[in-house]
Order: structure tokens, then sequence, then C-alpha cells
């Protein structure tokens, strides 16, 4: 067989349009089941007014006095995360939906690279994400008006918006890409929701979205280690202007940098991993 | 004829058992060649390693004149594949459908309209364009997928039981849109199947069991190797009637729960046996051999127990 023949004779993979494709295809398919919308949003929305709620006036942060942050400020950001998680999962169980309704085995059949079918996955995973999570950040401070929120302090600056939507997708794309790792290799959802509630649950609960932790020796060890911890302080830091929020975190640069090695740490093994195993 | 398909010498290995044994064939171009057998036999184990889902262990394989082993990307555009669950994404619609398959080999815009359109009436599946997959019947969702498949021109289709799940009409309707594409596209079809009269359709047919090739040829061909008719006695009491046929010096053979004789050369052989034994049966009867009959005789055993349902 001649070698050098091959590519005069087949036309190159498209690299690009497959990922849209792909990507748009998990849009279309989000859209047109509303329970997906409703446990992605509705939970978290619903979580961080009763969490407010409840905990109004017990909760207090180290270093400052009782009425300077609300504990719905304070979770502000670890909702949004919490929102990124949740679509992050639903997007990457469909991973393994796909395999089971053979969606998957006629995608690998076919030329596309295997690099476009895990970003195809992760954008689309990524997009969602991204426009709930903004959506929840515009309209939870809304709530202020008819007395579900306590006053928040919102850095409304171009800077802490792009600031903030930066550090959204980069989770987003973390996240989907981890959550794509696991789908791969387990072959059934019930498998994936154990994976969630020992790793992923944990992961969010130990990044400073929903308590500090820093009282604790331990647990702020975990933290530091834990790459979400970093995705919560960026975002944190880019959405609020009070200062008793933001406290000792770390700091953005650090934050960038931790979770784009995160990010593309994932890919990479995602992208490995597709390749490897051939499918079935 | 050039060959489509060669595979030369292909063994596959789960762990211990083998799940291929040696086996070597070739597709002539344009043929719909069947490979049969019963489940476990080996021909998905086959189809994967055709369909590039699972990598080549030993052995070559040469698909439209591509290597297996070092030109899969190659491959991957001129082959093209159904497996027994369809493919279709069920919240889509059919045009969607398709559009998303085109976008995967490449084809865009104007171009990809075009093909949309041309499967779309050569399948004549053009006035479903917006209905949701999941509204579709078993037997127009294979259509759609049969249509998804040919979006690309493909040289070599290949079908993983393709009538899974269809009734006997829908099947037949799947069968003459196979026969139809193969004239209009010159496309080389490969098609497992484990049901004799899909079997019977296919120009040659090749037959796995236990991984092996234990046959290759026309269907006529091998129902040949049967020799003349058959008799098929459902018997009353099988132990008895077999302990007599061998005392009587008569050649049978146990399948299941039946006795069969074969290549039974006139028909005072069966009279005889009908006024001797007329107690013993509920049914007997008399058959032009089969490819379940060649399947039998090659192995000892029926193919499978479910091929009555058509």
């Amino acid at each position: 067989m001649n070698e050098s023949a091959v590519p005069s004779t087949t036309p190159r993979p498209a690299w690009l349009l497959p990922i849209w494709s792909l990507a748009q295809r998990e849009i279309v398919r989000f859209l047109r089941q509303r329970s997906r919308l409703i446990g992605a949003i509705g939970q978290p929305l619903i979580f961080w007014i009763l969490f407010g709620a409840g905990l109004h006036g017990t909760f207090q942060l180290q270093g400052t006095s009782a009425n300077d942050v609300s504990f719905q400020e304070y979770f502000l950001p670890g909702v949004a995360i919490m929102i990124v998680l949740f679509t992050s999962i639903f997007a990457s169980i469909s991973v393994i939906q796909d395999r089971h309704e053979g969606f998957l085995q006629g995608v690998l059949v076919s030329p596309v690279p295997r690099s476009s079918i895990v970003l195809g996955k992760v954008l689309g995973g990524t997009l969602l994400a991204l426009v709930q999570s903004a959506l929840f950040l515009v309209l939870a401070p809304v709530l202020q008006l008819v007395g579900l929120a306590p006053a928040i302090q919102l850095n409304l600056t171009l800077a802490g918006t792009s600031g903030a939507l930066l550090f959204l997708t980069l989770v987003a794309i973390g996240l989907n890409s981890l959550g794509y790792l696991f789908a791969w290799k387990i072959d059934s959802v019930q498998g994936y929701h154990g994976i969630m509630s020992v790793v992923l649950l944990p992961m969010w609960l130990m990044s400073g979205a929903f308590f500090p932790g820093d009282q604790s020796p331990w647990l702020r060890v975990v933290m530091r280690l834990n790459p979400l911890t970093y995705g919560v302080a960026g975002l944190r830091q880019c959405v609020s202007s009070n200062p008793n929020v933001v406290g000792d975190l770390p700091s953005i640069p650090l934050c960038l940098a931790v979770l784009f090695l995160f990010s593309f740490i994932c890919l990479a093994a995602d992208v490995w991993l597709t390749r490897r195993d051939q499918g079935v | 004829m050039s060959a489509a398909i060669v595979v030369t010498s292909v063994s596959h290995r789960y762990g211990e058992r083998l799940a291929l044994n040696d086996v070597s064939f070739d597709v002539a171009q344009g043929e719909i060649f069947g490979l049969l057998g019963p489940n476990g036999g080996g021909k998905s184990t086959l189809l994967k390693i055709l369909s590039t889902l699972l990598p080549l262990q030993t052995g070559s394989i040469q698909l439209a004149g591509f290597d297996l082993a070092s030109q899969a990307d190659a491959i991957r555009h001129t082959l093209a594949v159904t497996f027994q669950h369809p493919s279709l994404d069920i919240k889509l619609t059919v045009g969607e459908n398709l559009r998303h398959q085109g976008h995967l080999y490449g084809l865009s815009g104007q171009i990809l309209t075009t093909r949309i359109q041309k499967v779309m009436s050569q399948l004549n599946i053009a006035d479903r364009e917006r209905d949701y997959a999941e509204t579709l019947s078993g037997g127009l969702k294979r259509r759609v997928e049969i249509a998804k498949c040919l979006l690309h021109n493909p040289a070599i289709l290949l079908l993983d039981e393709p009538s899974t799940g269809l009734d006997p009409a829908a099947r037949n309707d799947l069968w003459n849109v196979l026969s139809e594409v193969r004239q209009e596209e010159n496309v080389t079809v490969l098609v497992t199947t484990h049901l004799m009269e899909e079997a019977d359709r296919c120009d040659r047919l090749g037959i796995l069991d236990h991984g092996q090739l234990i046959a290759l040829g026309a269907p006529s061909e091998i129902r040949s190797t049967v020799g003349g008719n058959s008799i098929t006695i459902d018997p009353l009491d099988i132990l008895q009637l077999s302990s007599e046929f061998e005392q009587q010096n008569i050649a049978f053979r146990q399948v299941g729960g039946e006795i069969r004789i074969e290549d039974v050369q006139s028909t005072t052989e069966l009279t005889r046996l009908i006024d001797t034994y007329s107690q013993q049966f509920r049914s007997i009867t008399l058959g032009k051999p089969s490819l379940e009959d060649a399947f039998i005789k090659l192995t000892g055993r029926r193919i499978s127990e479910d091929t009555t349902d058509a």
C-alpha cells in the first residue's frame, strides 16, 4: 500500500466543525429536557435562599464582626460554582447515555479526531454551565427586592464582571473534563452517582464554597490542594466588593494558574483515554 | 473484480477466551456478504474490529484498499456502520440527526443540504425530516440510520444484526432497501445475522461458529453440502424412537428434541416411516436442505432456538 497516496484520496478530517456540531447537540438536548434546567439551576437557588435564611445571624467570618458579611453574601460565589458543578455532572452523564444508546459508537467509527469528540462534549457542557451560573449571579441579587436575600456588595465593574466570566469558564472546562474522565470509565449512571457523592460533592464542599474551613488544620491543607478552591477564591474576588469577604484568599494570578493547569491536565487525560480505548 | 474487504488469518482473544480463530475471507466490491452464526460465535467481535472499534490483534485486514492496522483514519472515511442499537439521537429530529452526522464527516453548507435531500428521497423519509427520532417506528429508525450511513458516500457498509427489533414486514423492507442501495451506489455490504431467511438473501455467506469460519460460499452452495432432502420427526418419546431406529439401522441425527434423517433419496422412505411409526410422532416433515440443515450438519446444533419468529 502506497502510504503517500492516502492524503490525496481521503479528505482531511474536519476538526472544528465536529466540535461545534457535538457542542450544539448538547445544548439542543438540554433545552429539550426541561427537568435538567430545573435541576441544575433551581436546586442551587433554593439552597442559597434556605441556607441564607436558616443561618442568618449565626454566621460570622473570622476577623469580622457579626453583621459585616451575611451567609448569603458569602455563599453567593459558592452557589454559582455549584451550578457549574451540577451542569457539568449532567453533561458528562450524557457520555454514559450516548454509549448506551449507541450514539457514541456512531461518532467513534467516524473519522472525527478523538480530540474533537472530547472538546465537543466539554464545550457543550461549558457553555451550558456558563450561561446558567451567570444567569444566577445576575438574578440572585435581585431577590433582595422581594426580601429573599440581604444586601450584597457586588463588584459591578467591567474588570470584575469579565474576571467572573473567565473564572466560571475555567471552572466549567475543568469540571466538565473531570466529569468526562469518570463518565468514560463508568458504564452506568448509578455508578456515576456514586462518584458524584464521594468525589465531586466533597470537592465542592471543601473548596470554600460553603464554609471557610480555615479553623481546622487538616481541612486547611486539603482545601489548599483542591483545585476547585482556586475557582471559588478567584470568582469571590471578582464578584464581591466587600473587603471583609475577600480576606486572605489566594491571589488571582495563582488562581488562574491552578485552574489553567487543572483544566489542561483533565483535558489531556480525556483525549488520551478516548484515543486509547478505541470504543465499545 | 477487486476485493473490497480482505480478511486474512484474523484471531482475537478476550483474555483467555478465543473469540476469533484464524478467520480469512474476501468480499468482492458491490457484494452483499453475510456473516451467519449463533450469538457468541464471533460475528460482533469481527464487526467491531472491521469498524475500527476494537484493535486488530493478529492477522491483517484490508478495507477498500487500506490497511486496517496502519490506516484506520482513511478507512473511517470510506466506511459506514450501523450497530444493533440504532445510533440515532432520539431527542433530535431526523433532519438534525442527518446534519450532525454530515458534520462528523466534514460535510457542511449547501453540499450537506444536497446530500441530505438525496439520501432522504433515496430512503423515502423526506416527509419525516421534522419528526423527532423518538416518534419513529423501528423500521423507520433503521431507514434513517441507513440514510445517515450513506451521507458520505461510503464504499463499504457494515451492519450488525440490522433486523434486531424489527417485525417481518420491516425486515423485508430493510432488505429491499439494501438491495436498492447496493445497485444504485455500488456499495459493498457486510451484514451479520443469526436469521436464516436473511442469510438466504446474501450473495455469499460465511458461517462463524465458536470463532471459526466453518463454511464459505453462496447460500445455494452451502445448502448443497447437505445433499438431498431431509426428514424431520417430532417424536412423542424421543428415547424410544431413537432406540428403535438404532435397532433398524436407520441413520439419523438427534437435534434438540427432534430426529432428523438426512439425504433422503426417495419418498418411499417417508411413507415407510409414516406407516411403521404412525403412533410415535406428533409431526413428520420432508424438506429441501436449508441453511439451517447445513449448520446442523456442520455443528450438530441448531443455530438458535429463536429463529422461528419469522
